[in-house]
């Protein structure tokens, strides 16, 4: 009953669906299609911009000072160079920003090589492309544990509140059926669903990307399910009080939207300050997506992944048990 | 005598400041249909809602078909049927699934055929529900009271906004259900509503039982200035059923 409700909505079916493609889409063409990226740089006077056109991963345009220093705020270009006291040049750029920083060291070689340096030690590249170790690889597992949470906690939010705003639940009540099964046939209605949550990033990403499964199959089933299983639950928990769709909004929106920046989609969760890892540790959709990156990526059994798996299971038996207590029925 | 279908005493409920229910006592006997009637927010829903165990009371008994909420609730939902005041079921559920669904969390009562069959919603049986019109969605959510073969049949304001076809069909229904010996309990603010389908009514206002006793009862204990006499022995009503015919039209 639940999924005929759900396939009875077409625009759901198509979020769920394409919006993780687009997203990977959107995000992989923006990164991974830049082997060596082009960073763009503005010099002040026309000697410092001839000698950094030296270098053909800078982009050059010349500028006036305050030119060059408006676009450098508004993120035309990454890094300034203006002359110093002769033969000084001074660099202008966000430490924080790693096109920031390619760029100075890319900027200062060549300023020092039309100086007139030599390298004292020859040196030449050799490039490895893995696939595994690109940021798609990484992005792809990500995408599917935000695919799994956002949709279960959204899509178990708003069916709830809507029965309870209809009253639905209240009649529900006024029937012999047991509350359990009422709020168990949610997780498993979402279990159904799983298959294309994660089918679909999976498969697109090997098609498109090369994106490697290496781990075992049933292990990312299993791990998805449990994931999937957790996330339910907690969309339970939220829907459990709220009577309006605005409310509950607000709470999702405060549920997830710290997983997505902490919890390692976008970029690895090492970034955040070592203080708050424990933390990070704990989200579910850390347990997740640090998992289900180990087994896809790096072909890894389960089983190295005993934390990961004993975090997500308490987070489901709590959310649900909280959300049975807690559970507003009228 | 038998024990009585419901049997409330002192019953209390507060919602913060307002007292809803103050302080009544019903008892409505197995096998007729007791009426409760009365103005908007006289508390006739939070009445019906605490026999229907939806609802905790602050104080006072409730006993229904011999038995009380706090120890036998399990036992009690598969005997009761209840119908709500609006309530929206699933839109996009077929009159069937929904019907299906109901069923099946009863142990025995009709088969979902019968069910649709009795509520006369055979044309409409894969209609989607967002597609039905009131008059047939009211229909459906009896039938859904309906679904575990009730002994007691709680309906509250089973005919708000119904046109006149629709109400005299779902009184037939509800005669029918009575003549099968069992009991309803019915909310309402139609007073001919309560005079065609009740054999005891009870006024609430203000959270009080003001009034109890058969219709004829209380018509008989109110004297009120002498009306013209009446040339036509129909009502107004009569002629609009009369003229558009009784079987429901449902387009």
């Amino acid at each position: 009953m639940r999924l005929r409700e759900f396939t009875r909505e077409p625009e759901a079916v198509f979020w769920s669906v394409f919006f993780p493609i687009l997203l990977a889409v959107g995000l992989g063409i923006a990164f991974a299609g830049r082997p060596d990226p082009v960073i763009k740089v503005a010099a002040v006077t026309p000697a410092i911009a001839q000698a950094l056109r030296q270098d053909p991963t800078l982009d050059v345009s010349e500028l006036s000072e305050d030119a060059a220093r408006t676009a450098l705020r508004d993120g035309t270009v990454a890094l300034v160079v203006e002359p110093g006291a002769p033969p000084a040049v001074v660099y202008r750029y966000d430490d924080t920003n790693g096109d920031g920083r390619t760029a100075r060291m890319r900027a200062d070689r060549a300023v020092q090589r039309a100086a007139g340096r030599v390298d004292p030690v020859a040196a030449s590249d050799t490039i490895v492309r893995d696939p595994g170790s690109r940021y798609i690889d990484f992005l792809i597992p990500g995408l599917i544990g935000v695919g799994i949470m956002s949709n279960a906690v959204w899509g178990l939010g708003f069916a709830i509140v809507d029965a309870r705003r209809r009253k639905l639940t209240k009649r529900l009540m006024a029937t012999p059926m047991s509350r359990v099964q009422y709020l168990l046939s949610f997780l498993i209605w979402r279990k159904v669903l799983l298959v294309v949550e994660i089918g679909v990033p999976v498969l697109f990403g090997t098609l498109a990307f090369g994106v490697p499964v290496r781990g075992h199959w049933i292990d990312i089933i299993l791990l998805s399910v449990l994931g999937s299983l957790t996330f339910s639950a907690i969309g339970l928990l939220i829907a459990s009080r709220g009577r309006t769709i605005e409310a509950l909004s607000g709470l999702v929106n405060l549920t997830i939207m710290p997983m997505w920046v902490l919890s390692g989609v976008f970029f690895s969760a090492q970034r955040f300050p070592a203080i708050v890892q424990p933390v990070i540790k704990l989200l579910p959709l850390t347990a997740y997506i640090d998992a289900i990156r180990g087994v896809m990526l790096q072909g890894a059994s389960l089983l190295q992944f005993g934390r990961e798996i004993a975090t997500l299971a308490v987070w489901a038996v709590v959310a649900f048990v909280l959300a049975l207590k807690l559970f507003r029925w009228r | 005598m038998a024990t009585p279908a419901v049997h409330v005493r002192g019953l209390r409920k507060s919602y913060r400041e307002v007292i809803a229910v103050d302080g009544i006592d019903l008892e409505v006997r197995t096998g007729e249909c007791f009426g409760l009637l009365g103005p908007n927010g006289a508390g006739k829903t939070t009445t019906i809602e605490i026999c229907e165990g939806l609802t905790t009371p602050d104080a006072g008994d409730v006993v229904v078909l011999g038995r009380r909420w706090m120890t036998d609730e399990a036992e009690l939902r598969q005997r009761l049927g209840i119908q709500l005041q609006d309530t929206q079921l699933a839109d996009k559920l077929t009159v069937t699934e929904t019907l299906a669904l109901f069923r099946s969390f009863y142990r025995q009562g009709p088969d979902v055929d019968e069910l649709i069959r009795l509520v006369q919603l055979d044309e409409k049986r894969s209609a989607r529900i967002v597609n039905l019109s009131g008059g047939q969605k009211q229909r459906l959510a009896l039938a859904c009271a309906l679904a575990g073969g009730p002994e007691l049949l709680f309906l509250d304001e089973p005919t708000t906004g119904l046109d006149p076809q629709a109400r005299r069909q779902l009184w037939d229904l509800i005669h029918v259900f009575k003549q099968q010996g069992r009991t309803v309990v019915l909310t309402t603010h139609y007073m001919d509503e309560a005079e065609q389908l009740c054999d005891r009514v009870a006024i609430m206002d203000h959270g009080h039982v003001i009034a109890e006793g058969t219709p004829d009862q209380l018509m008989a204990s109110v004297t009120v200035p002498p009306k013209p006499p009446r040339v036509h022995a129909a009502t107004l009503e009569d002629v609009f059923v009369a003229l558009t015919g009784r079987h429901l039209r449902d387009e």
